[in-house]
C-alpha cells in the first residue's frame, strides 16, 4: 500500500541546512496498523507529512497504492489526499462554524459529492464512531473525545485508503485515549491501512507493529502483539 | 454550477457574519464610496438637465444675423458706412443656402436695441417693437400666457395685431385685466392684443418688454419698404452652423460691396457655440464626478480587500484543514473571491438605495429648476450598470490579493501544533 525507498528530507534553516530524514525506508501492507514513534526532531512528524502529501520529498521515492507521488501540482496533491488520505490531527482540526455532521461531510464536498448522498454518508460514518444524535452539534458543545471521533468519522467518510493519525490522542486524558485507540482497532479490523504518529508506549502497543524513528532513520521496526483497547474502557 | 452552491454560499455567510461589526465597518468604504459616486453623477446630471431646459425652447443649431457699419473702405465706399439689408435678402440666401432651415426676417422700430413710447389709455411702457414673421417662433420659441402667436393670416393680410410681453403688459394694463382684442398706440397707430407671453427662464434673446407685429403690417404702418434688420435662422441639424454663417457672410459682402476682410460690417452670434460650450461644460462635470466616484470605490474596495487579508491570516489553521482534506487551490481561492464580490455588491447596493433616496430629496427641494439649472437629478441605468459591473470586477481583481495570500498558506504550515 505505501512504499518508500531513500527518502531524504532537509530544512534549511537560515544558513544551515537541516537534515531530518536521512534515507528511510519504510513499506505497509493494506490492513496494517502502524505505530510511527520516535521522540520529538526524530523525524515523525516530516515523515508522516510526506505520508500525507503535505509536504514533498527531496529524494527518494514514495508509492501510494501504486501510484508514483511526485512532482504534483497544488491542484493534484489535493486531489490525491482528498481520494487516498484520511487525516487525523492532535488537536482535531474541527472547523469551529460547521457541526459535526457537516464536518464529516466535508472531504465528500471537495469530491462533489452531491448535497443529500454527503449527507446520508456523513451521518452513516457519525453513526459508526457512535455519534449520530451528534450529528448537528457545534464542535464547541462536544468534549475532546468526542471531538476526536468526529475528526476520525471526518477521515474516513472520504473512504480512503491510507488513514494517517497524528497524535491523535495527545490532547486526550487516558480513558478518553483508549476509547479513540477502540475506535481505530475497529476501523483497522475492518481492513482499513492505519499509521498513528505517537510518543506514547501503550498507545503504539495497540497498533500491530512499531516503527521506531531516531535522527531521521528508522532505528528498529518489529510486529508487536496487539493490545486491545476495549479491556481499558 | 458552483454559484448556486448552497454549502459555497452558507459557509460565505456564515464567515462575514461571524465578525459582522467588522464586516459591517468594512462595507462603509464602499456604502460612501457609491453614495459619492451616484450623487456626484446624479448631481451633474441634474445640472444638466437643468441647462437643457433653460434651452428648450431656443433652437440650438441657429444664428442671428444683423447689419452692423463697414470697417473698411471698399469699392469707392468710404468706412463707416451703414450696412441695411433688404427683404430680397432673405430669399436669395435661402435659395443659395440649402442647409438653412428657417429664415425668419425682422425689422426693429428705431435702431437696434432702440425702445419706443407705447401708449395706452394714458399709461405709457418703452418697448422694443419688432416686425416679425411667425417663423421666428420655430427659433427662439415664446412661451404664451394668454392668446396665440403671430401667423401667416396676420401676414397675409397685414392685419394690426401684436404680441406682448408681460413686462409690457404689466405697464399698460391694470393687474387681472384682459388685454386680449384691447388695442395700443404705437407711433399713432394702433394695434389689438392678440397674445400675452412670459419669460420662461430660458435665453430670452428679445427680452421681455416687447412688441410684435406682424412684417408686413410693420412694413405699411412705419414706412420701412423693404427694409429687413435682421435674420434669426436654423440650419439643418447635421450642419455646421459655423460653415452657413461663413456663406452667409460671403453672400451679403459680396451684394452689399463689403471688404472680404472686414470683419465689423456684418453682425452675428452663432446660438450653437453656446450650447457646445455649455455640453462641454456638463460633460467635463460628468466625466470627472465618475472619475473621482471611480477611485473613491477603489479606495471603498480595498479596504474590502484589506480585511479579508486579516480574515485569511485568521482562517489560516482552517485553510489548512480544508486543504489538507482536500480543498484545491481553486476551490480556496473562489470562496475568498466571492466573499470580495458579495461584501462590495452588498455594500454597493445600500450605497445606491441610499443615495438614491437623497437624490430625491434634493430633487423634491431643489429639483424644479427655478433658480438655478437643478432638474431631475438622477442617475441613468447605463451609469449605475457601469459603475456596478466596475464595481464588482475591481472587487474580483482585489479579492485575488487575499486569496492568493491563503493559496501560498501550506498545509503543514497551517497544521503546525503550537
Amino acid at each position: 500500500m505505501i512504499e518508500i525507498k531513500d527518502l531524504h528530507k532537509s530544512y534549511k534553516m537560515g544558513s544551515n541546512s537541516l537534515h531530518v530524514l536521512k534515507g528511510i525506508n519504510f513499506t505497509a501492507e493494506a490492513g496494517e496498523l502502524v505505530a510511527i514513534m520516535g521522540s520529538s526532531g526524530s523525524g515523525k512528524s516530516t515523515l508522516l507529512n510526506i505520508l500525507g502529501i503535505l509536504d514533498g520529498a527531496d529524494s527518494g521515492e514514495y508509492t501510494l497504492d501504486g501510484v508514483p507521488i511526485e512532482d504534483l501540482t497544488e491542484t493534484k496533491a489535493a486531489q490525491y489526499r482528498n481520494k487516498f488520505l484520511g487525516f487525523v490531527f492532535q488537536s482535531f482540526n474541527l472547523i469551529n462554524y460547521k457541526s459535526a455532521l457537516e464536518n464529516v461531510a466535508l472531504p465528500l464536498y471537495y469530491q462533489k459529492v452531491g448535497r443529500k448522498e454527503r449527507q446520508e454518508k456523513a451521518l452513516n460514518y457519525l453513526d459508526k464512531v457512535g455519534l449520530k444524535e451528534w450529528a448537528s452539534h457545534l464542535p464547541s458543545e462536544l468534549s475532546g473525545g468526542q471531538k476526536q471521533r468526529v475528526a476520525i468519522a471526518r477521515a474516513m467518510a472520504a473512504e480512503p485508503k491510507v488513514l494517517l493519525a497524528d497524535e491523535p490522542t495527545g490532547a486526550l486524558d487516558s480513558t478518553t485515549s483508549y476509547e479513540v485507540m477502540a475506535l481505530i482497532q475497529k476501523i483497522n479490523d475492518e481492513g482499513n491501512t492505519i499509521l498513528v504518529v505517537t510518543h506514547e508506549e501503550d498507545i503504539a502497543h495497540m497498533c500491530k507493529r512499531i516503527v521506531h524513528l531516531k535522527d531521521g532513520v528508522i532505528v528498529e521496526d518489529k510486529k508487536v502483539k496487539q493490545v486491545r483497547a476495549e479491556q481499558y474502557v | 454550477m458552483w454559484l448556486f452552491d448552497k454549502d459555497l454560499w452558507s459557509e460565505i455567510f456564515h464567515t462575514l457574519g461571524k465578525n459582522a461589526f467588522r464586516t459591517f465597518l468594512t462595507m462603509l468604504g464602499v456604502i460612501f464610496a457609491m453614495i459619492i459616486l451616484v450623487l456626484l453623477l446624479g448631481s451633474a446630471n441634474g445640472m444638466s438637465n437643468g441647462f437643457d431646459k433653460v434651452f428648450a425652447g431656443t433652437a440650438s443649431n441657429s444664428l442671428f444675423v444683423w447689419g452692423q457699419s463697414t470697417s473698411e473702405p471698399y469699392k469707392g465706399f468710404e468706412r463707416g458706412r451703414r450696412i441695411r439689408y433688404k427683404i430680397e435678402d432673405a430669399e436669395i440666401l435661402k435659395r443659395q443656402i440649402p442647409e438653412i432651415e428657417v429664415l425668419a426676417p425682422r425689422i426693429e422700430l428705431g435702431s437696434h436695441r432702440d425702445i419706443v413710447t407705447v401708449y395706452r389709455k394714458g399709461q405709457t411702457s418703452g418697448s422694443a417693437v419688432y416686425g416679425d414673421f411667425p417663423e421666428i417662433d420655430n427659433i427662439t420659441k415664446k412661451s404664451l400666457v394668454e392668446g396665440r402667436f403671430l401667423n401667416n393670416n396676420d401676414i397675409e393680410h397685414s392685419k394690426k395685431v401684436c404680441v406682448i410681453g408681460e413686462e409690457t403688459y404689466k405697464l399698460l394694463f391694470e393687474k387681472g385685466e384682459d388685454a386680449i382684442g384691447e388695442e395700443i398706440r404705437i407711433n399713432g397707430v394702433f394695434f389689438a392684443v392678440v397674445g400675452i407671453y412670459k419669460p420662461n427662464n430660458n435665453i430670452n434673446i428679445d427680452g421681455e418688454n416687447a412688441v410684435f407685429i406682424p412684417f408686413t403690417t410693420f412694413q405699411k404702418a412705419f414706412n420701412s419698404g423693404d427694409r429687413m434688420g435682421w435674420m434669426a435662422i436654423a440650419v439643418e441639424p447635421d450642419t455646421k452652423v459655423a460653415i452657413v454663417e461663413r456663406d452667409i457672410k460671403k453672400i451679403l459682402k459680396n451684394k452689399y460691396d463689403i471688404h472680404p476682410d472686414d470683419e465689423r460690417a456684418i453682425g452675428s452670434f452663432d446660438m450653437s457655440e453656446i450650447f457646445n460650450n455649455i455640453s462641454a461644460f456638463t460633460n467635463v462635470l460628468k466625466g470627472f464626478s465618475f472619475f473621482v466616484g471611480i477611485f473613491t470605490l477603489l479606495a471603498g474596495v480595498i479596504a474590502i480587500s484589506n480585511i479579508l487579508l486579516i480574515t485569511v491570516k485568521e482562517r489560516t489553521k482552517e485553510i489548512g484543514v480544508r486543504r489538507a482534506l482536500g480543498a484545491t487551490p481553486i476551490i480556496v481561492k473562489r470562496q475568498i473571491v466571492v466573499e470580495a464580490i458579495v461584501l462590495t455588491a452588498f455594500a454597493g447596493l445600500i450605497g445606491f438605495a441610499l443615495s438614491v433616496g437623497i437624490l430625491s430629496i434634493l430633487d423634491s427641494l431643489w429639483g424644479s429648476g427655478e433658480d438655478f439649472p437643478f432638474v431631475d437629478p438622477m442617475i441613468s441605468i447605463p451609469q449605475f450598470g457601469i459603475s456596478f459591473l466596475l464595481m464588482v470586477g475591481l472587487s474580483v481583481l482585489i479579492g485575488l490579493l487575499p486569496a492568493n495570500k491563503a493559496v501560498k498558506v501550506k498545509p503543514i504550515e497551517a497544521l503546525r501544533e503550537e
